[in-house]
């Protein structure tokens, strides 16, 4: 009998994965994850399910006996220490060894801790990530106490969100000139800066920590590089994820800020794919590694249809979305390389949309409370189509009528 | 509670007792409905939970808010007057016996 397929990492890709495996042809399959439930969604951990609105079920994407029902073998709670190529196995650390005859690698990543050195392990200082770091920090987010959050990214600033919905005091520090620097253009950090500043958040950009202090092992407070205190009851560590790629770096998979994949997500072994943030892949000459959704679940859904002989690559345009407040962020397309933005007026005061151009191509949108914008420029992305800029900031635009090529 | 039919276009059909409060994209997806995929977990950021409602049935759907109406001017298959996001449609006891239509992209 052949062996199964063999997918490493119980995230969406995972899901996305095994549900059109399931769909097209369903040869044996075996599911092996760190973490001891069926895969979830993870956008909800620093929305809603932190904010107590949504229960634990209803994060996974299928229930745990949807797999059951569909035959796949299960080994949650379970680490793979390695695989071995040569042999077509991977071996947990339970010790067991699984043999595949294709394997999918979703390892996914990890937050980006503080070193120890740094105050990183000290008692109230988490970071947000899986199930078990909202379930062990939920409850300590009382009103009134005080949470420091380290780094402005999306998380950092969704976590920001649901902190002053429950009433906790919040301060956010950046240590780039100013918050979602690394992913977005300044104009729709001045949106989310004021969207903070205006529910109480106090923003400090270019604030260098030096350090998280504590007694007797328990977080009390911060001290910037500028010698500045912040006391604090809570602090959330923001700082970005690192790829889990140990694995196949070990196991002498070509491997670069993520596994290398070709546009089949095939690494450099052909009988071992990687999808979701766990992978990298190159589009217009970059090498690039998207954390998102969209990008696990393509991935993974593209892996199933090559394994089921279709004739597909990934050409997946990138989309993404936040939710702070009551601001609804949806973004489409990917800003890198671009040198110019456009500003398009939304119909209300909290709305609008950030348009990337590299010289006159339209590369990526960025909709706050905009979803026109959101929905037919990802048409107008889609199609080829890139509006001139003056066309893009005249509110009287017809989005629609443009994403039809009039 | 209530009872959901999806119906496919190859005639087929799944039918399942949904709790109220969850929402019919969820159910979709627990249930094994094909082409019910929501990917963005029902936050209106990825259209990919699109259904046709009976027309019988579509007034107790609820109202399309201005997102939803917007989402779905980018479904694979293109809206009709009875197109709903099922991610927006939650279960209760009056939609109990609700049949949907599931569109199916070339």
């Amino acid at each position: 009998m052949t062996a199964p397929i063999v997918i490493v990492g119980a995230g969406q890709a995972a899901a996305s994965f095994i549900a059109r495996h399931v769909a097209l042809s369903n040869p044996r399959s075996v599911l092996i994850g760190e973490e001891p439930h069926p895969p979830y969604q993870r956008p909800p951990l620093s929305k809603k399910y932190l904010l107590g609105e949504l229960e634990r079920e209803r994060l996974f994407i299928r229930p745990l006996e949807w797999y059951r029902e569909q035959n796949i073998g299960l080994r949650f709670d379970t680490r793979v220490d390695a695989i071995e190529p040569d042999q077509h196995r991977v071996l947990t650390a339970s010790g067991e060894s699984i043999a595949y005859d294709k394997l999918l690698l979703c390892t996914g990543s990890s937050a980006r801790r503080l070193p120890d050195a740094m105050g990183g392990s000290l008692d109230g200082v988490f970071t947000l990530r899986s199930i078990a770091d909202i379930d062990n920090v939920a409850s300590q987010f009382q009103a009134g106490r005080k949470l420091l959050i380290v780094g402005g990214g999306y998380i950092g600033l969704e976590a920001a969100a649901v902190a002053r919905k429950l009433g906790l005091e919040v301060t956010l520090l950046e240590m780039a000139e100013r918050i979602l620097q690394r992913v977005a253009a300044a104009a729709t950090s001045d949106y989310f800066r004021e969207l903070h500043q205006g529910h109480g958040v106090q923003i400090h950009e270019s604030a260098r920590l030096a350090r998280l202090f504590g007694e007797n092992g328990k977080l009390r407070g911060a001290e910037l590089e500028s010698g500045a205190i912040i006391d604090a009851d809570l602090v959330l560590v923001g700082i970005g994820a690192s790829p889990n790629i140990e694995l196949a770096q070990a196991a002498g998979l070509a491997c670069d800020i993520g596994i290398r994949v070709n546009d089949f997500c095939q690494t450099s072994d052909p009988d071992i794919y990687a999808a979701g943030d766990c992978s990298c892949f190159t589009r217009n000459g970059q090498t690039i590694r998207l954390e998102s959704v969209q990008n696990a679940a393509d991935q993974g859904d593209l892996v199933a249809r090559r394994l089921a002989g279709e004739d597909v690559r990934y050409t997946a345009l990138p989309w993404f979305w936040s939710d702070q407040y009551d601001c609804k962020l949806q973004i489409v397309g990917l800003n890198q390389g671009h040198n110019h933005t456009v500003i398009r007026p939304g119909a209300g005061a909290a709305s609008r949309s950030i348009w990337y151009y590299r010289d006159d191509e339209l590369l990526a949108i960025d909709a706050m409370n905009e979803p026109k914008s959101y929905a037919f420029g990802r048409k107008i992305i889609e199609a080829g189509i890139s509006p001139t800029p003056r066309l893009v900031a005249d509110p009287m635009t017809d989005l629609k009528a443009l994403a039809m090529g009039k | 509670m209530a009872t959901i039919t999806w119906k496919m276009e190859d005639g087929s059909e799944i039918a399942a007792d949904v709790k109220n409060g969850l929402n019919l994209m969820e159910a979709a997806t627990a249930n094994n409905v094909p082409h019910i995929e929501g990917e963005c977990g029902g936050c209106l950021s990825c259209a990919t939970c699109h259904v046709f409602v009976d027309p019988q049935w579509f007034a107790k759907t609820g109202e399309i808010d201005d997102i939803e109406d917007t989402m779905l001017e980018m479904t694979d298959v293109e809206r009709e007057d009875n197109s709903r996001l099922s991610c927006q449609i939650i279960a209760s006891d009056e939609l109990d016996g609700l049949v949907l239509y599931v569109p199916e992209p070339e």
